[in-house]
Order: C-alpha cells, then structure tokens, then sequence
C-alpha cells in the first residue's frame, strides 16, 4: 500500500509557504547556471582552437557530450527511483523517476538533434540508420517517451509501477548506448569518447568540462524545480480525492438523516 | 569562422529549449502553487523518507 505523502502540520504557519516551486537557493543556482552558460559559449566560441579536421564544426561538442552525459545521469536516476518505487513504494522516489525521466527526454533529444547537426559537416549526412550509437540513442529516446506516454495516461500506483518497468528496460539500454562505439566500432560513424582519448586541447577540454558542470547544474536546478510540481501534482490530487470523499459522507449523512426522518 | 550555420542551429536549438523548458517549469510551479494550500506546500516532507 503506498503511503501518502503527509499533509504538513498544522502548527506550521502558512506565511512563509512558497508561492512557486523557487527558493532563494535555486534562485542563486539559475544565476550560477546562467553566468555558466555565458563562460560556455565565450569559450565555446572564442576561446577553444578549432580542430585540424573538424575545422570549427568541433565547437558541437561542447553543447552534444554534455547533453548525452546528462542523458546517461538523468536516466541513471529514473531506473534508481524506479527501484526504489518497485521495492519500496516510496512516493518520493517515484516522483524522482518521473522527473528525471521527463528532463532526460529533453537532454536526449538535444544529443540527438546536435549530434545530427554535428554529423552534416564531419560525415557528410544528417543520420545514418546502419550506426549503432545513433540507432540505440533513438531507441533509447523512444523509450523514455514511451514512458512519459504511459505517465500521462494516469496517476494510480499501477501506472506508476506499469512506468517504472519501462525505466528499468531503458536503464538496461544505457550501457549498450554507451559502448556501442566499442562493441560495434566497424559500425559505426561515431567517434570514441572525446573525454578519455587524449586527443583534446588543454582549452577544448577545459570548455567541454565546464559545460557538462554548467548542464549538470541546470539539472539540478531543473531537477528540483519538477520534483516539486510532481510534490504539488499529487498534494492537488489527494486534495481533490479528500474533497470528494467529504462530499460523499456529507450526502450519506443527509441521507440518513432523511431516512431516519421518513421512518419516525 | 567555418561551419557557423550548423554551430548557430546546433547551440542555438540547445540554449532555446533549455530556455523554455526552465520558464515551462517556473510557470507550471506558479500555476500550481497558486491551487494548492499553502499548509501543503512542502515539499520535502514525506512520510516514507
């Protein structure tokens, strides 16, 4: 049975309740991550050389590797909170699961669409249906789309747990998408992982590091921001759930009221 | 500078829809706030933590 998440005490005045999912702490983490932003694309742009091949069609990885990073994390988190629902019914979990999963569809789909913008120049095509990493990523996509798809279709534990299969089916494809590049590296177009090979310019790297800290930030902030409408979703639905059951005890009162009435 | 057309689509896409999916969030949260009591307004208070 799960268990509701608590009602707050009633001692706790509601003078200092938050009128939005912000707090001065994410306030201050969007700064961070907006100055972060700016450091990225000054880099990105003017400070990182420009590849000997690649010419400057390299800058792509500064915004492609930290979204496909954050993809990895952000689905890494919904297959924990999957777990965590499917053993332990935590509500709070759950709410983690579906937050992270609906953040890494984004970051998905920005390695998606960056990657193909990236591929044009340096391969010569936008897509290529015989590549492994790219073939495995879209599946990866449609899957974590499939479960905010399933998400979206109701609020009961069945749906939740229904989703949380899904995200652990997705988190198996994880290590495939990963590797594939390594497991299939006659068949693919993609590169190795940029970050280990060695073949990055102190200024590059640093850059490619930077953003992937700066994206990291964002889904933290992110993160919180969408646990809390999550928290405020299911507080909005258990009130209405209260409401409704106060009004059916209200009629079966009358009701018996009125009967008791007929009977004297 | 070689390949700006792809490097504005590319970054361009990336910064605009974290952008909007942040002012999404930030908007979605006032909608609700506003629905819900303030006493219920907690987040971090779960029973089964």
């Amino acid at each position: 049975m799960t268990q509701p998440i608590a009602p707050q005490a009633a001692d706790q005045g509601s003078a200092d309740a938050p009128a939005s999912t912000g707090s001065r702490a994410t306030m201050g983490l969007g700064l961070v991550v907006l100055v972060g932003v700016v450091a990225v694309v000054l880099l990105g742009f003017f400070g990182a050389p420009e590849d000997d091949q690649q010419r400057d069609a390299v800058r792509m990885i500064f915004v492609h590797v930290p979204s496909a990073l954050l993809t990895y994390v952000a689905f890494a988190t919904t297959a924990l909170g999957s777990v965590m629902w499917l053993w332990k019914r935590s509500v709070w979990w759950d709410i983690v699961a579906h937050s992270a999963a609906e953040i890494g569809v984004m970051f998905c789909g920005l390695t998606l669409v960056t990657g193909s913008i990236w591929g044009r120049p340096t391969w010569n095509t936008y897509w290529d249906w015989g590549d492994v990493r790219l073939v495995t990523t879209l599946i990866l996509f449609l899957i974590m789309v499939g479960y905010l798809s399933v998400r979206s279709m109701g609020d009961d534990d069945a749906t939740a747990t229904r989703a949380s299969i899904i995200g652990l089916i997705a988190a198996v494809n994880l290590p495939i998408v990963n590797r594939s590049v390594e497991w299939w590296f006659d068949r693919t177009l993609h590169q190795k992982s940029s970050l280990t090979d060695g073949n990055l310019e102190d200024l590059t790297l640093f850059t490619l590091v930077l953003g992937i800290v700066v994206w990291g930030l964002f889904f933290t902030w992110a993160m919180i921001h969408r646990f809390r409408i999550g928290w405020l979703e299911r507080e909005l639905r258990s009130g209405d759930l209260h409401e409704a059951i106060a009004a059916r005890r209200a009629e079966a009162l009358i009701d018996g009221h009125f009967q008791s009435g007929a009977s004297s | 500078m070689t390949h700006l057309g792809y490097l504005l689509v590319g970054w361009g896409f990336t910064i605009g829809c974290g952008v909007l999916y942040s002012l999404h969030l930030v908007r979605r949260g006032r909608t609700l706030a506003a629905r819900v009591p303030p006493t219920r307004r907690r987040w971090l208070s779960a029973d089964e933590r």
